[in-house]
C-alpha cells in the first residue's frame, strides 16, 4: 500500500453547471498526519470534504481514501472513515449516550460492542458524567466532543473534521484541540480537517493547504509556509547614525537588510539565532544596539502573501450561511 | 480487533435506529405527542358531531325518513360514523405530509450529510422516514377508532373484531404510499418553505376530492373523475367496508388492490429517487 492515505487528482465540483466550487485540485495526505485545508468561508473546503466523505460526487477528477475510489467504491470508503461535520448533528432530545449508539447503528456495529466503545469514548472526552443528560443541556464544547465520539465509533482509519471549532470561544477551542490530539494518539488515525481559523491550522496541522476560490494556492508545513516568506524579521536601531547595511548582510542566515526611518529591517531565517550574532558583530565594530525586536511571521502573513488579501469570506450560498449561523448559535449556548 | 466481526452485514442495518430516532422526537416530546392525539379528536367532534347532516333532512314531511335518506346516500344511517372513518384518512394524510418536511430539516441541520457519510443504504434513509410516519399514523388511527367508538360509532352488520386488522393493513399501505410521495417531492429541496407550500397546496384539495367527507356519487362529474382516482377514496372506502358497512368483499378487494399498487409504485419511486438524488 502506498503511503498516501488520501489522494486527489484533478478533483473538481461544479454546481448547477456554472458555479465552480472546487477547481481541479491535487493533493495527497500521508499516513498519520493532520492535514488541514485553510481558507475563508466559501473557498471550497466543505465541498472538498463532502466529496471525500462520499456525500457529493465529483464532477471531474478522482480521489481515493486508502486506495478506495470515492465515487466507485463509496461504501468501502464509508466503512473506514469517521466524519465530524461542521454542524451539530446530535439529536437534542436524546442523551449523549443514545446519540453515540445511534451513530454506531448507522455503521451496523453490534450492540454489545458499541455499548462498550461508547462508554470508552465518553470517558476519553470526559463526558461520562453527562452521558445520560439530554444534549439540549450541553455547552458548545461538550457538543463538539460528543460529535467527535460519534465520528470515532467505527474506529476509523481516517477522520474528517469540518471546521472542528466553529463558533467556540478561544479557551474551548484550545481544549477541543487537545481532545483531537488525544484521540488521534489513542487511535493512530490520519486526520483531514478544514478550518478558517489561522491559529487552529497553525496549532493542530502537520501540513496545510491554503485554498482560495476552489484552488489550492500552496501546500506545506506551517513552518515551511512561514519560512517561504523569507524568514523572521529583526528590527534594530543603533546609537550612531552610520550605515551598517553592508556589515549586517555578511552575517550568516541574513537574507535582506533595509533601512527604514532610522531603524533596520533584517529578514533572516532562524531569527533567534541570528539576532545575537548581529549584536555580537556590531559590538565588535564599536556600535551600540539600542533597540531590537524579533518577529516571527504568522499564517496571517502567509495567507496575505499567497492569496493577495487577508482572510475574508467569499460569497456563499444561502443554505451554507444558514447552517453556519445555526452552528455558531448552538455553540455559544 | 477484527472490525468485520463486530459489524452486522444486513443491507437494512440502521433502519430501526433511524426510524426510532424519528419516533423518539415525537413520543419523547409530550406536547407534540399530546397534540397529535388531540388534533384528530377535535376534528372528529367538530365535523362529525357539530355538522349533523341528518338534521338537514326535514323529518316532518310524510314519506321521508331521514335515516333512510342517509342510508341511501352515505351507506349508513349515521353521518358521524361516516365522518369518523373519513377522519382516519384525513389524519393519515396530515401525518405523512410531515415526513417530507423532516427530510428537508435533516438536510439543513447537517444530519442528512452525516448519515450519507456512513455505510447506511440510501434506501434505508428514505424507508426510515416512511416507516416512522406509518407507525405514527397507525397509532393515531387506533386513537381515532377508540374515540369514535366511545362517541357512538355504529358498526355495520356482520362486523367482526378481526376487521380492525384489515383497517390497519390498509392504513399501513396508504401511509407507505403517501409518505413516499411527499418524500419524493421534497428529496431535492433545501428550503423548508417548499414542503410547506406543497402541503398547503395539495392537502385540502386532496381531502375534498375524495369520499372522506362527502359521497362521490353526489359530486359534480369533474370532481368525481378526480375522486375516483384518488387513493384516499379507496382507503376510506376500505375502512368503511370493514367498520360501518355490511362488508362488500368485491369492493374491499378492489380497494386493497388499488391502494396496494399505489403504495408499491410510489415507494419504489421514492427509493429510486433516493439513489439518484441523495448522491449529488
Amino acid at each position: 500500500m502506498s503511503e498516501d492515505v488520501i489522494k486527489a487528482e484533478g478533483l473538481t465540483k461544479v454546481f448547477n453547471h456554472n458555479l465552480v466550487a472546487v477547481d481541479h485540485i491535487n493533493f495527497s495526505v500521508k499516513h498519520g498526519e493532520i492535514f488541514g485545508f485553510l481558507g475563508p468561508n466559501g473557498a471550497g473546503k466543505t465541498t472538498t470534504i463532502n466529496m471525500l466523505i462520499t456525500v457529493l460526487k465529483p464532477t471531474e477528477g478522482e480521489a481515493s481514501v486508502l486506495g478506495y475510489d470515492i465515487a466507485k467504491e463509496a461504501n468501502a470508503v464509508r466503512n473506514i472513515i469517521g466524519v465530524v461535520p461542521q454542524e451539530y448533528t446530535a439529536d437534542e432530545d436524546l442523551t449523549g449516550y443514545e446519540n453515540i449508539l445511534l451513530c454506531a447503528d448507522l455503521y451496523g456495529i453490534r450492540r454489545e460492542v458499541s455499548k462498550k466503545r461508547a462508554l470508552d469514548l465518553l470517558e476519553l472526552v470526559e463526558l461520562t458524567a453527562f452521558k445520560n443528560k439530554r444534549v439540549q443541556t450541553y455547552s458548545g464544547g461538550m457538543r463538539r466532543r460528543l460529535e467527535l465520539t460519534c465520528g470515532l465509533i467505527n474506529r476509523p482509519k481516517v477522520l474528517f473534521l469540518d471546521e472542528p471549532t466553529l463558533g467556540l470561544d478561544v479557551q474551548t477551542r484550545a481544549a477541543t484541540w487537545n481532545y483531537v490530539r488525544t484521540l488521534k494518539k489513542e487511535f493512530g488515525m490520519t486526520l483531514f480537517m478544514t478550518t478558517h481559523y489561522l491559529e487552529e491550522a497553525d496549532a493542530l496541522c502537520d501540513r496545510i493547504a491554503i485554498i482560495d476560490h476552489g484552488k489550492i494556492v500552496v501546500v506545506g508545513t506551517p513552518e515551511e509556509l512561514k519560512e517561504s516568506l523569507g524568514g523572521d524579521i529583526i528590527t534594530l536601531s543603533i546609537q550612531k547614525d552610520v550605515d551598517i547595511t553592508g556589515l549586517v548582510k555578511k552575517i550568516e542566515h541574513v537574507k535582506e537588510v533595509k533601512k527604514e526611518n532610522g531603524s533596520y529591517m533584517i529578514k533572516s531565517e532562524n531569527g533567534e539565532v541570528t539576532a545575537p550574532l548581529i549584536i555580537e558583530a556590531l559590538r565588535k565594530e564599536g556600535h551600540v544596539v539600542t533597540k531590537l525586536s524579533l518577529m516571527k511571521p504568522t499564517l496571517d502573513e502567509v495567507y496575505l502573501q499567497y492569496t493577495g488579501k487577508s482572510m475574508r469570506d467569499a460569497e456563499e450560498s444561502r443554505e451554507a450561511v444558514f447552517t453556519q449561523r445555526m452552528t455558531v448559535r448552538r455553540a455559544r449556548r | 480487533m477484527n472490525e468485520t466481526s463486530n459489524v452486522s452485514k444486513s443491507k437494512l442495518h440502521g433502519l430501526w435506529a433511524l426510524t426510532n430516532r424519528e419516533l423518539k422526537k415525537w413520543y419523547k416530546a409530550p406536547v407534540v405527542f399530546l397534540l397529535t392525539i388531540i388534533q384528530p379528536v377535535i376534528w372528529m367532534s367538530l365535523l362529525g358531531k357539530a355538522m349533523n347532516i341528518g338534521a338537514l333532512i326535514p323529518s316532518n314531511i310524510p314519506g321521508v325518513d331521514p335515516q333512510a335518506v342517509l342510508r341511501a346516500t352515505l351507506g349508513t344511517g349515521d353521518y358521524f360514523s361516516f365522518m369518523a372513518v373519513g377522519m382516519i384518512t384525513f389524519t393519515t394524510l396530515f401525518t405523512t405530509m410531515f415526513s417530507g418536511m423532516s427530510v428537508v430539516w435533516d438536510r439543513r441541520l447537517g444530519f442528512l450529510n452525516k448519515v450519507l457519510s456512513t455505510p447506511v443504504s440510501r434506501s434505508v434513509i428514505v424507508l426510515s422516514k416512511v416507516l416512522s410516519a406509518t407507525l405514527r399514523s397507525m397509532f393515531q388511527a387506533a386513537i381515532i377508532i377508540t374515540v369514535a367508538i366511545l362517541l357512538g360509532l355504529q358498526f355495520g352488520a356482520g362486523f367482526n373484531p378481526l376487521n380492525i386488522l384489515g383497517v390497519f393493513a390498509i392504513i399501513f399501505l396508504i401511509c407507505m404510499g403517501m409518505s413516499s410521495l411527499f418524500i419524493a417531492i421534497n428529496i431535492r429541496s433545501t428550503r423548508i418553505e417548499t414542503p410547506m407550500a406543497v402541503m398547503n397546496l395539495i392537502n385540502l384539495p386532496l381531502m375534498f376530492a375524495s369520499n372522506a367527507l362527502f359521497p362521490i356519487n353526489y359530486m359534480p362529474d369533474w370532481l368525481q373523475a378526480v375522486a375516483n382516482v384518488n387513493p384516499l377514496s379507496y382507503t376510506t372506502d376500505a375502512v368503511r367496508q370493514l367498520l360501518i358497512f355490511s362488508t362488500d368483499y368485491a369492493r374491499l378487494a378492489l380497494d386493497f388492490a388499488y391502494v396496494g399498487i399505489f403504495a408499491a409504485i410510489v415507494t419504489t419511486i421514492g427509493i429510486v429517487l433516493s439513489w439518484r438524488f441523495l448522491n449529488k
